[in-house]
């Protein structure tokens, strides 16, 4: 049942934005709703998207904007093509964590929250997964991986790398 | 005879490769000719038995762990001829582990099929509900207050007197919203108890939602749990299907409606102003209180906000009666707490026990101490903005006064563990980094004195000038503690304070490497 996480974006299309827009916009609160939506169909909130948004919420771009911003789940460009995020909280930390992440980032030649440069893999810090009693823990494109070590660390960021 | 399997659809247990056996158990008993029946259920708790696979037997069920993909043969063999295997646990029941728990919450979980409405049902589900809708707002709100139950979110505010000031409420609209942002490192029972029961959180919801004149609920879950968000939708599709919501639930006159909604990454927002603004599409800057989401809530409406866990026992108090679940605990804490073992432990999980439990007994005897087999040297309770307990502070009793007494708190009742390799200064250097980068930034001590805190802290680390830096530090804690808004700046001082406290050595440089430098 392993199932192959291979996301797979449109690439960004304006009617196709007003579509995602127009299906939630009803919603009370529905910003974070269409934010998320807007994502989950190209990987990214496209920069065009933000007025679109504003205009059918009756918000002001800068409403918009500053919700945007203020979330750290939502990308301005699109990721690499795999996303792989480490546990960086306290329950991972006392499991051996912190050692994890220099070798991820040593592996990867970027630092946590970067890119490679060919755009394979973006290394993420996240805080909590809660799988803190099967910690370190990590998530690849949406799969869920505990007990990490050495050996599991290389395989996954080996199967990001590809 | 077809054999009928549990194995968990736990995030956990699937994050350590259960859907791996359940597919292997499935192929390899197809090639046998031998019928097998899966049913995924929710976790036990008991990670390290993870992936725990159990057996139905007319005596019960009988667990085998922690299984992998290569056991899954003689797993089989052992089924097949009834003889011993290496990994059998005996009875699920009788494992000490689980014994020893009041399981009033978790009952259900890890035990029913969490996507089937008829299995909840048949295990107790709903009685909570149907007695509620026989006795009326006036006699909920009795027993909710009777059985002495508080905030599990970490507060500990007595859900009662919540309830009753929304009850109390004049308003064409009010909301139920279950605080479901579970950021704290440690903790996981809001998880599990999504993935494992997620029926008893909606029960919990409607009665919190019949009781106040609430007819629309929101859970607000966090982003990193997407099989929790999962889990809920499920449900709730289930429970529409069943007559469980929507218009006249349970064929009442009630109605009540539900939506997961879902975070996006911002740790704050499990404070529930920030929730609350969050839920509202806006950014999750934190409200000044007054007013109370309770008078001015979700679109300044009367709010019921509660975390999961407090909606998760609503059902039990209901069902049984408030002094069933009174009568656990110690003092002021009533009931069960449901207590997560996490970080650097041998035996971790989920442990729902009757307040009163020291640390001690949680670490070093429940837990079973390290899984690197060096000692405990700290533990941390109550999530990022808990303190940092030394062993002399582990006859401290699991009670919100004792923890209180003690400048710490139980919060949402996450332990982590450290061993002796665990530098302090870290630990306190990341409690100032993790208020800085989730800081909403609208309060200043919060917003800036994480980030001078941070600044300081590396100094200390550094050596520069350390008696005055960390004088400094500890003004700068009393400074966010009463100056900021809320929990997040005001509760990181626990555990900075607490590392400079109990682990001086780590900041402090030992004089005999001074006297090595002559």
């Amino acid at each position: 049942m392993t199932a192959v996480y291979e996301p797979r974006y449109e690439p960004w299309d304006e009617t196709r934005g007003a579509e995602i827009i127009a299906e939630h916009a009803q919603q009370e609160g529905a910003t974070l709703v269409i934010l998320h939506a807007l994502q989950e169909a190209f990987g990214y909130v496209p920069e065009a998207a933000v007025p679109m948004v504003a205009q059918a919420l009756n918000l002001s771009r800068a409403e918009v904007h500053g919700v945007f911003t203020f979330y750290h789940d939502f990308r301005h460009k699109p990721a690499g093509r795999h996303v792989l995020k480490l546990c960086r909280a306290e329950a991972c930390q006392a499991a051996g964590g912190d050692a994890l992440a220099a070798r991820a980032e040593a592996k990867l030649g970027v630092s946590l929250g970067g890119t490679t440069a060919d755009d394979r893999v973006t290394l993420e810090p996240i805080y909590c997964l809660g799988l803190c009693a099967t910690a370190p823990s990590a998530m690849l494109d949406g799969r869920l991986i505990g007990r990490l070590d050495q050996k599991r660390l290389d395989a996954l960021v080996a199967e990001a790398q590809r | 005879m077809s054999i009928r399997l549990f194995v968990s659809r736990d995030a956990g247990a699937v994050a350590v490769g259960a859907d791996e056996v359940a597919l292997a158990l499935e192929q390899a008993a197809a090639k046998r000719g031998v019928a097998v029946e899966i049913v995924r259920t929710g976790s036990r708790g008991m990670y390290w038995l993870e992936p725990l696979v159990e057996v139905a037997t007319p005596q019960g069920r009988i667990a085998f762990g922690p299984v992998t993909e290569a056991d899954v043969p003689s797993l089989l063999d052992a089924l097949a001829s009834n003889t011993p295997h290496l990994l059998r646990l005996g009875a699920t029941d009788e494992i000490p582990w689980l014994k020893r728990q009041t399981r009033l919450t978790f009952a259900r979980c890890g035990v029913i099929d969490p996507r089937s409405l008829d299995d909840y049902r048949a295990h107790g589900g709903y009685k909570g509900l149907e007695h509620a809708l026989s006795l009326g707002s006036d006699a909920i709100l009795n027993e909710v207050t009777a059985s002495g139950l508080r905030g599990r979110g970490g507060a500990g505010f007595p859900t009662g007197i919540k309830w009753k000031t929304v009850a109390q409420a004049k308003a064409d609209r009010k909301f139920i919203v279950c605080n479901a942002d579970e950021g704290d490192s440690g903790t996981f029972a809001d998880r599990m108890i999504m993935e494992g029961d997620p029926f008893l959180v909606i029960e919990g919801m409607t009665i919190a939602g019949i009781t106040v004149g609430a007819t629309k609920g929101y859970i607000y879950i966090r982003s990193e749990y997407p099989h929790a968000v999962e889990a809920m939708n499920a449900a709730i599709a289930a429970a529409k299907r069943g007559g469980y919501l929507g218009d006249k639930i349970g064929g009442s006159t009630y109605g009540f409606d539900l939506e997961v909604r879902v975070g996006a990454g911002a740790y704050v927002c499990g404070e529930e102003t920030s929730l609350l603004e969050s839920l509202e599409g806006r950014r999750g800057l934190v409200r000044a209180k007054p007013p109370l989401p309770a008078h001015h809530g979700l679109f300044g409406k009367p709010t019921v906000i509660n975390n999961v866990l407090s909606f998760a026992a609503i059902p039990f108090i209901l069902a049984e009666g408030a002094k069933a679940y009174a009568d656990f605990g110690m003092g002021r804490s009533r009931g069960t707490m449901p207590i997560q073992l996490a970080g650097n432990i041998r035996h971790g999980g989920l442990f729902e026990t009757a307040f009163g439990v020291t640390l001690g007994e949680l670490v070093d005897d429940v837990g079973g101490g390290t899984f690197t087999g060096r000692p405990v040297r700290a533990v941390q309770v109550g999530g990022p903005l808990g303190a940092y307990f030394p062993r002399a502070l582990f006859d401290t009793p699991f009670d919100y006064e004792a923890f209180a007494a003690r400048d710490g708190l139980i919060g949402h009742g996450g332990i982590v563990v450290f061993d002796d390799s665990v530098d302090m200064r870290r630990q306190a250097r990341f409690a100032m980094e993790f208020c800085a980068i989730e800081s909403c930034g609208k309060c200043t001590p919060c917003r800036i004195g994480s980030t001078r805190g941070v600044e300081t802290i590396e100094k200390i680390i550094n050596g520069e000038r350390v008696s005055e830096n960390l004088a400094l530090v500890e003004d700068l804690c009393n400074t966010m503690k009463f100056g900021s808004l809320c929990a997040l700046g005001g509760f990181t001082p626990y555990p900075v304070l607490s590392a400079l406290k109990h682990f001086r050595e780590d900041f402090v440089p030992a004089p005999t490497t001074l006297q090595a430098a002559e």
